[in-house]
């Protein structure tokens, strides 16, 4: 199986010498979905941010599709890695969603009928394409965040990294997406406290805690540990029991 | 509450004005606020011609008189020192109504009310045709600084947030029983303000994170294309034009 994202032994400190990551590692093969469980402050987000060479590790390799993330690959680990952030409004910039939607594409040097071609699928593949011409902040906040995919999809990602997708978003937009996740033909790396949610969309399950990955595995079977859950202060919601 | 709020100026429509790229307008309605400018205060008729100019122009571009004045409100700050001109200029005094006033003061007046009413009627007609994203777009084809236009872009686009935010502060505050009466209150109200700027800052970083995943290296792409023809050049031309030779005219006559 060809892997899609390859972390080994990733560790990293903050400039101020707080260590965050202390040896992360893990593979996602291609087509898998996968979603990255941990408590507040486990460096999800930190580790996030390695995937697409923001931060730099200080120890350990990231390889994305084959191509280690440096400063010369950059660019295409950039096209490779599509990040949807958490807040829809720190994704989208731009004065219309398609300015925003051919951001991405634009800079990879993409023009023309292909960048109107590629603006206009991504949209139609969230179900955004009649919001087009439309100023993003005059969208809900489902809308949004479906128009945040959207702008990664674009890129032709080989991987989608999502953080926190179902954040602050009603019962009903958060199936919507949901449903949209499922139909996209791409590799998934969810970030999320939402285990309902990393259960109905995911397979494997990684659980990130204390800077190193402490559970690797099936969902489901993850989500049935009750001790392994409380031991990295994870918690179903009230009433739900894994089906 | 801001929903709407950059769009207040900004009339949409799909006339001859509204299609003109909008580095045309930009460079059209600087040029005809020049001429005005350079036009001695004496040739009434020519500042006649000039509103009429405009006045066409706002036909065309379908924008009814209404919607242009209420919006030239913004010139009464600046125009009212120069009613005060007559009163306080020098030199050969006119009675009129009974009150003693400065001739050379009246004039004055006239020239300053004149000239900023139709500069004013000329920018509000420009926004009302242009919306404010083109109106940048434009800006930088007639080579503003690209990092201006970006900070602009930006201002436009996280406005309603910011203000939504501020709201959301405001909101908070006086759930807690606090509402800004008097000076002593101040210091909570700019306490807020400090806090609103470090939110908006932290935004500008995640904001930057967002842009550098996504293969930002410094410049914009530019999406739209907005090459103008010599035809539309014309068109434009013609405000400033017509202008233009109206006021060379009367000084060949002068």
């Amino acid at each position: 199986m060809t892997s899609s994202l390859e972390v080994s032994r990733l560790a990293y400190a903050y400039p101020d010498g707080t260590q965050a990551l202390f040896g992360v590692d893990f593979t996602i093969g291609r087509g898998e979905r996968v979603a990255l469980l941990g408590p507040n402050g486990a460096g999800k987000t930190t580790l996030v941010m390695h995937l697409n060479g923001i931060l730099t590790a200080g120890h350990g390799t990231v390889t994305v599709a084959g191509l280690p993330v440096g400063k010369a690959s950059l660019k295409e680990i950039r096209r490779r890695v599509g990040l949807v952030f958490q807040d829809p409004d720190d994704q989208l910039f731009m004065p219309t969603v398609r300015e925003d939607v051919a951001f991405g594409p634009a800079n990879l040097g993409v023009g023309g009928e292909e960048l109107e071609r590629r603006v206009k699928d991504a949209l139609d593949r969230v179900g955004m394409l009649e919001a087009i011409d439309r100023p993003p902040h005059h969208l809900s906040f489902g809308q949004r965040r479906r128009v945040a995919v959207a702008t990664v999809l674009a890129m032709e990602p080989e991987i989608l990294v999502l953080d926190e997708p179902s954040s602050n978003l009603d019962p009903a937009s958060r199936r919507e997406l949901a449903e949209i996740l499922r139909s996209l033909d791409v590799t998934v790396l969810m970030v999320t406290h939402d285990l309902p949610y990393a259960l109905e969309l995911c397979d494997r399950a990684l659980i990130l805690s204390g800077g190193v990955i402490a559970a690797d595995g099936p969902t489901r079977e993850i989500l049935a540990d009750a001790d392994l859950l409380a031991a990295h202060r994870l918690e179903l919601p009230y009433g739900f029991a894994p089906p | 509450m801001g929903a709407g709020h950059q769009h207040q100026l900004y009339r949409a429509g799909d006339t001859l004005v509204h299609r003109l790229p909008p580095q045309c307008k930009l460079a059209a309605v600087a040029a005809f606020a020049l001429v005005v400018v350079a036009t001695p205060r004496e040739w009434l008729w020519v500042f006649c011609l000039y509103a009429a100019l405009l006045a066409g122009a706002a036909a065309v571009a379908r924008v009814p008189p209404g919607f242009v004045l209420r919006r030239m409100a913004v010139e009464i700050p600046f125009v009212v020192f120069a009613v005060a001109l007559p009163f306080i200029g020098l030199g050969e005094r006119v009675s009129l109504l009974g009150v003693s006033l400065s001739a050379e003061g009246l004039w004055s007046a006239w020239n300053i009310l004149a000239k900023a009413t139709l500069g004013v009627a000329a920018s509000v007609l420009l926004a009302a045709t242009t919306e404010p994203r083109l109106m940048l777009l434009g800006a930088q084809r007639l080579r503003l600084p690209p990092l201006l236009v970006q900070i602009a872009m930006f201002m436009l686009r996280y406005m309603d947030v910011i203000v939504d935010e501020m709201r959301r502060m405001r909101v908070a505050r006086e759930s807690r029983g606090f509402t800004a009466r008097d000076v002593r209150h101040i210091p909570v109200v700019a306490k807020s303000a400090g806090a609103l700027f470090i939110r908006s800052y932290e935004r500008g970083e995640r904001v930057h994170l967002a842009m550098l995943s996504r293969g930002y290296s410094g410049s914009m792409p530019v999406i739209q294309d907005l090459s103008a023809s010599s035809r539309q050049w014309l068109v434009a031309g013609m405000l400033p034009g017509v202008a233009l030779v109206a006021l060379l005219g009367t000084w060949g006559l002068a």
